[in-house]
């Protein structure tokens, strides 16, 4: 597999959110606007490329034993500078996105990633696989975040482009749960026509 | 008067998967079968009060004293995994029948973000030990307490006739969407 195909298969093919359903705690909570979601999505990215990157510095080091134990103090550490210089340079994002933040750690995309990737392919893969995982991750947040945020609210990106309230349902909870459910089925629907496609 | 406040918030109002959004992962991973999670309801209750009386007197104790508050999440997260592994070992050890009922469910419970949530929360709100003991139990009920509703509702689900494109993850999330609609009845109960 090329590096092209490596960033390429996050972002639709293996689409950490979508397809594989994993990190799905953030994907719901940041999500009631467009601009949250990209600043979750963001600060996951880099904390993903960071990890994979030196996990996969590291793999040869790593007793098997403690492996998991040792990848999480790597992730745990980004997350820690990125908690910081959000708190420092974003105070309003990082006051919205709150504990999501520090909860990066336990981002199963994360980890999941360091473990199924980094900890068996060179740096620079894993560097690449990061980036691809973490533009799936940001453009799933991002595009779940704008059509609560349009159905919610009538913006995008605070930009209001509908008079009134809009359906305030969407930027509640149970809205989360339910735009989430139908982009799973809708790149589920686009994924198997693509594939049939493939096929003939 | 006070506590009671705090697990009704806890349960109800503020649901901690249905409005907080923490531990959707084993919420939508072990909701399949009414047995599975009982389990994980049992070993996350567990872990989560244990987990946070811990963090809580490493934060008071040592943290906070020493200045050494950015070292929060890495702390947490170990002591967490650390705590969990421990717990395997002891109920192993001490009672088999509980380890072969929570055994499973245990390793998947580290990275359970309710438990590093509800340790971060606590001290966010600058509660106290014992309304720090309350929270983390009423919190481990409401996780409980969504988690058996809704496995009750994906049993009865397994045998209606769902259409193809929603099979699988998104009828579990749009079923999840309107249990969380349902809570939100509760809100305004307690401020």
């Amino acid at each position: 597999m090329n590096q092209a195909q490596n960033f390429l298969k996050g972002i639709l093919k293996e689409n950490p959110v979508l397809i594989l359903i994993l990190g799905t705690c953030p994907t719901l909570a940041v999500t009631s606007s467009a601009q949250n979601g990209l600043g979750m999505g963001l600060a996951a990215t880099f904390v993903l490329l960071c990890s994979n990157a030196v996990i996969a510095a590291i793999k040869d080091l790593v007793p098997d034993k403690v492996r998991i134990p040792i990848y999480i103090v790597v992730i745990a550490a980004f997350v820690t500078i990125v908690d910081l210089v959000m708190a420092a340079y974003t105070p309003a994002l990082h006051k919205t996105l709150g504990i999501f933040i520090p909860l990066i750690v336990v981002n199963c995309i994360i980890l999941g990633r360091a473990e199924a990737f980094a900890a068996r392919n060179d740096v620079l893969s894993s560097v690449v696989d990061g980036a691809g995982m973490g533009v799936g991750f940001t453009l799933a947040l991002t595009v779940l975040g704008a059509i609560r945020e349009a159905l919610g609210s009538g913006a995008v990106f605070g930009q209001k482009f509908l008079a009134g309230d809009g359906i305030l349902l969407f930027v509640l909870p149970p809205g989360a749960f339910i735009c989430f459910a139908f982009m799973i089925a809708a790149v589920n629907a686009l994924n198997r026509a693509m594939a049939a496609k493939g096929k003939r | 008067m006070e506590y009671v406040l705090i697990i009704i918030s806890a349960v109800f109002v503020n649901n901690i998967v249905l409005t907080r959004f923490l531990g959707i992962c084993p919420f939508l991973g072990v909701s399949n079968k009414f047995s599975n999670a009982f389990g994980m309801s049992g070993g996350v209750l567990f872990v989560m009060t244990l987990a946070t009386v811990v963090t809580y007197l490493i934060n008071q104790y040592v943290l906070a004293p020493l200045g050494l508050g950015f070292l929060q999440t890495v702390i947490y997260i170990l002591v967490i995994a650390a705590l969990v592994q421990m717990v395997e070992i002891v109920l192993k050890k001490v009672s088999p029948a509980l380890y072969r009922a929570l055994g499973v469910y245990l390793p998947l419970i580290t990275t359970n973000c309710t438990i590093l949530g509800v340790a971060i929360l606590v001290i966010q709100n600058n509660m106290n030990l014992a309304e720090s003991i309350v929270f983390a139990i009423a919190n481990g009920l409401g996780f409980s307490f969504a988690l058996v509703l809704f496995a009750g509702l994906r049993e009865q689900m397994a045998l209606s006739d769902i259409p193809e494109g929603l099979k699988g993850a998104p009828i579990a999330l749009i079923t999840a969407g309107l249990l969380s609609m349902a809570f939100m009845g509760f809100a305004g109960i307690v401020k």
